[in-house]
């Protein structure tokens, strides 16, 4: 890696300040560095400065109380996965995070830096492969290696977003806290999310200038059932080839409201408002099942690789909602 | 005769005894090479090509020896010459600290006139493709025909035919100690080198020759060592590159391989594409074999892989090509050839029982001459529960389909000459054995312990034993092939025999008995004919003073023998909506002769199977055509087993003989094939190409619905 200044973070306005000094990719923030210290061994990123975020107080605390959930950014992926009330109650949440890499990956990192890691794409992480998201001319999956890209948002870049505590927690309604120079805003975290039409070189609409403090999320509704589904080729550590946050509000088989969230298969989470669509209101039973998975890929486009993340997207949805229902 | 005895005399041998460094390897008080540093070493790097094909029109240095803590800098291929695989060596640095070296090899700037490549078989074989080997028309070698009866009266004859093609990729050996080696120059004559190597003799000479030096003046130290699989015989232009910082700078230096490269140059396992048309009588006997396939080794020659495999065809043609690609060069890897061969053959075997309507175990009984195999697929199919598997393929309900099969392998592993061993026996009672093979891993320094305890009457703790190490100029061959026990333990035990017997010489005055008479019991020696004349261990030695006992072996043909056949059932569960496919079984039964020690004999049948079923269902590396560099040299996208995937295994040790057989390889050969095989029982579809992904599993299940 490139030489780099360390800087303890004593305050978000201090963060923010030096965030200020430059664009992208100068000052960067470090939490778990499960994801930035390879991109910065494979001079994906060479930043001049780094910014520890594990000295700001106070950042990495889960409260739970029955208005929901408050996550600080520097909560751990296991703080999360081993939470009693987040396994009771935000059952979906729980099992995206125990799903995350392995032990020790999911001791450092934290929420923050989950939801802000880069793509593991293998033409994106090849340093000497100058890709569309780099920067270069084209996306290399297109006519390239495609197994583990992008069948629905991709163009004009078919990374997927490898973030499993996002499909989670947008299903279950939640909104980010952003702080900059010029003060805090909360988004919906599906809202945080872009596609590369809208932006090619980055995953969300984070300023160079912000940094991500806090995860809310409310309560669920009585009677709500949650799952994460993940399919990959090895148990562990592995990315999903294809997973599904599911949240069914049921009245016994009856759907009364659904979010069905899918990772693995776009460039940012992609919520299903279709496979939402042929759930709600409904008995779920094989048929309206079948119909969720149908509807949830109808616009898949796939490449050249990866026609099967149809066919497995479209089982794992069917599977979440037939789970619902049973 | 020599023998090892009965089984029912035997104290250790054939017993399964904890490996003497486990404690060391576990508290991390074993030093591999990685784990060595000289006072004042240096770190070396090489510079290697990103790019599949080019030629060099230049190497700037200038920028890279100017950097602060660099001692040197060399050149590692001439301006004008070709660049012909990602991963080629261009220059190397050593310096101070690794991150300065690495700082180094960046600021090394090439000029490259870049070349067109073809990274892949197809892309290789396709009209106009570019010429990447002068000598191969078509980049394609000629072909390798083998051709046994005849195939049109075979086809004759044939009641049902089967025509398929099967293939498997470029497997890369996932060394878990990368390639590497520390060298340092004791002065002008004399070099020290520590390297992760199969073979320290051959290392030693290799470096004799190449830096002109008397061999006994090169050492070199493989005390333990993290994984060979068959590509770790030589230094490689690493392991010279190694050296010749070290003489330049006359400092020690080490260089290992990054993770990256030691997928892209460290060698791999050849890939296989083969169209096979076969058939088989009425009465199930296999009749008519015509293949034709290829594979990629790289730039290099080497692809072969076995076909027809194991099973009798009196009238078969094999033609094999080897097919050049811009890509690293293959190298030996477990049972070379052998796996990829297998998982065909059990694959058609298979297809053809089906069109015959015939049980595969039973078309297999019909058509395997081996006895010992007959005799495996019998306690195979009852491990199993073979009687369970569906008897209609795919025909299991649910979600979840489970499914079983079977393969078949074999192997030689009855070693050779060339090992000479020294069995001392001082008079404080203590015991070394030494010799110059080298333990990779397997538990040969086990193995030696063992011998010579039993030999006389002590423990192993008892023995020490020195191998990996070339200077007491005691050579053994390089621990491949399976070879290393058979090639070995004879010695050995030879060493250990002529040793007691001069014991036994010293001592017979002393008892009052012929030598004949005497006997060694558990840490004593005593007169057969009257046990009353019993003294220790220590008593006995104590009688040769200021001498020592140092005897050599020779290596006894009657102690080992060769062939090893092998049996391996799978059964498997696949998830139909996710096309996960999850092993849930696997049981060995793998010929070995004498297991001399049981323990680590079960192990190596383990590492076998899992080794086996990472090809079955994971492993693979991907070409890009475009940039022709591979994209996943890497442990996150190149994917190996972990603790998920490893399903129960039960290894059984089928010792029908005496004799020693070497089993290092044979395990890993028949696992792809009885995987593929219970994935197809599981859901009547047919995968015939490896690795057995999701991805396959739910295009072919869309497939047919």
């Amino acid at each position: 890696m490139e030489k780099f200044s360390y800087v303890n973070a004593t305050s978000l306005e201090q963060v923010t300040s030096l965030l200020s000094e430059s664009g992208w990719g100068e000052v960067m923030l470090i939490a778990g560095g499960t994801d930035l210290l390879a991109e910065l061994k494979e001079y994906i990123e060479t930043p001049k400065t780094l910014i520890n975020l594990k000295t700001l107080p106070g950042m990495d605390s889960i409260e739970a109380d029955a208005s929901g959930l408050k996550i600080g950014a520097l909560a751990t992926v296991a703080d999360i996965a081993m939470h009693p009330t987040i396994q009771h109650h935000y059952t979906v949440l729980a099992q995206a995070a125990g799903s995350v890499a392995t032990p020790q990956i999911r001791n450092v990192g934290t929420l923050g830096g989950n939801l802000c890691q880069r793509p593991r794409c293998w033409y994106y992480r090849d340093e000497a492969t100058d890709c569309l998201k780099k920067g270069g001319d084209i996306c290399y999956a297109v006519d390239g290696l495609s197994k583990y890209h992008a069948i629905l948002g991709g163009d004009p870049v078919y990374i997927v977003h490898p973030s499993d505590l996002a499909p989670a927690l947008i299903a279950l309604g939640a909104s980010i806290k952003i702080v900059g120079p010029t003060g805090e805003k909360n988004m919906s975290l599906e809202e945080f999310f872009t596609l590369p039409a809208a932006n090619p070189f980055r995953e969300n609409v984070l300023e160079p200038n912000e940094i991500v403090v806090e995860v809310s999320v409310p309560a669920p509704k009585p009677n709500t059932k949650s799952f994460y589904l993940k399919a990959r080729e090895k148990g562990a550590p592995d990315f999903a080839l294809s997973s599904v946050a599911g949240v069914f509000e049921m009245d016994g088989q009856t759907c009364k409201t659904a979010s069905i969230v899918l990772g693995g298969v776009a460039p940012a989470p992609w919520r299903s408002k279709e496979a939402e669509a042929a759930v709600t209101g409904k008995m779920i039973d094989e048929s309206v099942s079948q119909q969720a998975g149908a509807d949830a890929v109808k616009d898949a486009q796939p490449l050249n690789d990866n026609v099967y993340k149809v066919t497995l997207t479209r089982n794992l949805v069917s599977r979440a909602a037939m789970m619902a229902a049973s | 005769m020599a023998s090892w005895g009965e089984a029912s005399e035997s104290r250790l041998i054939g017993k399964r005894v904890n490996r003497l460094s486990g404690k060391d390897k576990v508290t991390g008080k074993a030093k591999y090479t990685f784990d060595i540093n000289e006072p004042g070493m240096l770190y070396g790097r090489i510079l290697r090509s990103e790019t599949a094909h080019a030629t060099v029109r230049g190497i700037d240095l200038s920028e890279a020896e100017a950097l602060p803590g660099v001692n040197a800098v060399i050149p590692l291929i001439e301006v004008g010459n070709k660049l012909r695989y990602q991963g080629q060596e261009i220059a190397a640095v050593a310096a101070e600290t690794d991150d300065i070296a690495k700082d180094a090899i960046r600021s090394i700037h090439v000029d490259l006139e870049e070349l067109p490549h073809v990274v892949t078989e197809d892309d290789a074989m396709a009209a106009n493709a570019p010429q990447i080997r002068e000598d191969w028309a078509n980049n394609q070698s000629e072909p390798n025909v083998r051709e046994d009866g005849d195939i049109n009266a075979g086809f004759a004859e044939a009641a049902v035919e089967i025509e398929a093609t099967y293939h498997t990729p470029v497997q890369t050996h996932v060394c878990l100690e990368t390639h590497g080696h520390v060298a340092k120059w004791e002065d002008e004559q004399n070099l020290t080198v520590w390297a992760s190597t199969q073979g320290v003799f051959g290392v030693r000479n290799d470096f004799a020759q190449h830096f002109e030096l008397p061999a006994n003046q090169v050492r070199v130290i493989t005390e333990h060592m993290g994984g060979g699989f068959g590509s770790k015989f030589g230094p490689g232009i690493e392991g010279r590159t190694a050296v010749e910082l070290a003489r330049i700078t006359g400092k020690a230096v080490k260089l290992m391989l990054t993770r990256k490269f030691e997928h892209l140059v460290a060698g791999n396992r050849p890939s296989m594409t083969q169209h096979v048309r076969a058939g088989a009588t009425s009465d199930g006997r296999l009749i008519a074999y015509d293949m034709k396939g290829y594979g990629t080794g790289g730039i290099s020659s080497g692809a072969g892989f076995t076909g027809p495999y194991v099973y009798h065809v009196p009238n078969s043609r094999a033609e094999r090509v080897n097919v050049a690609v811009n890509a690293g060069n293959q190298r030996a890897m477990r049972a070379p050839g052998h796996p990829q061969g297998a998982f065909a053959m059990d694959s058609l075997m298979d297809e053809l029982a089906e069109k015959l309507g015939m049980d595969p175990v039973e078309f297999r009984r019909i058509n395997d001459p081996n006895e010992v195999r007959q005799a495996q697929y019998t306690l195979g199919a009852q491990e199993i529960g073979w009687h369970r598997r569906n008897s209609v393929p795919g025909s299991g309900t649910g979600v979840k389909k489970r499914g079983m099969g079977l393969g078949s392998g074999q192997w030689g592993g009855g070693g050779g000459r060339g090992t000479e061993a020294r069995v001392t026996i001082n008079a404080d009672g203590t015991v070394e054995a030494v010799t110059g093979t080298q333990d990779i891993g397997t538990g040969i320094r086990t193995v030696i312990a063992m011998i010579v305890a039993e030999e006389f009457g002590l423990d192993t703790t008892d023995v020490r034993v020195k191998v990996g190490d070339s200077q007491p100029g005691l050579p053994s061959g390089g621990s491949g092939g399976s070879q290393t026990t058979p090639s070995v333990a004879p010695v050995i035990k030879t060493a250990a025999a002529a040793a007691k017997q001069k014991l036994f010489e010293r001592i017979a005055p002393l008892l009052e008995a012929p030598v004949g008479d005497l006997r060694v019991g558990t840490g004593t020696i005593y007169v057969v004919s009257d046990r009353t004349k019993t003294i220790t261990w220590k008593q006995a030695t104590g009688q040769l003073g200021m001498e020592s006992i140092s005897e050599g072996g020779t290596w006894d043909e009657d102690l080992r023998q060769n062939g090893a056949a092998g049996t391996q059932f799978a059964e498997v569960e696949i998830d139909t909506q996710t096309g996960a496919v999850r092993v849930v079984k696997i049981v060995a039964v793998q010929d070995c002769g004498l297991a001399i020690n049981r323990l680590t004999t079960e192990s190596q049948i383990n590492g076998g199977v899992i080794m086996g079923l990472g090809q079955a269902l994971l492993e693979e590396r991907f070409m890009d055509p475009e940039t022709g560099r591979m994209v996943n040299a890497n442990l996150e996208d190149y994917k190996v087993p972990g603790t998920f995937e490893i399903p129960e295994i039960q290894s059984i040790v089928f010792d029908t003989h005496r004799k020693v057989t070497g089993v290092g390889e044979p395990p890993c050969i028949p696992t792809p094939g009885a995987i593929a095989n219970a994935v197809y029982n599981a859901i009547g579809v047919r995968i015939r190409s490896l690795p057995i992904t999701p991805d396959k599993i739910l295009d072919a299940l869309a497939e047919k619905a």
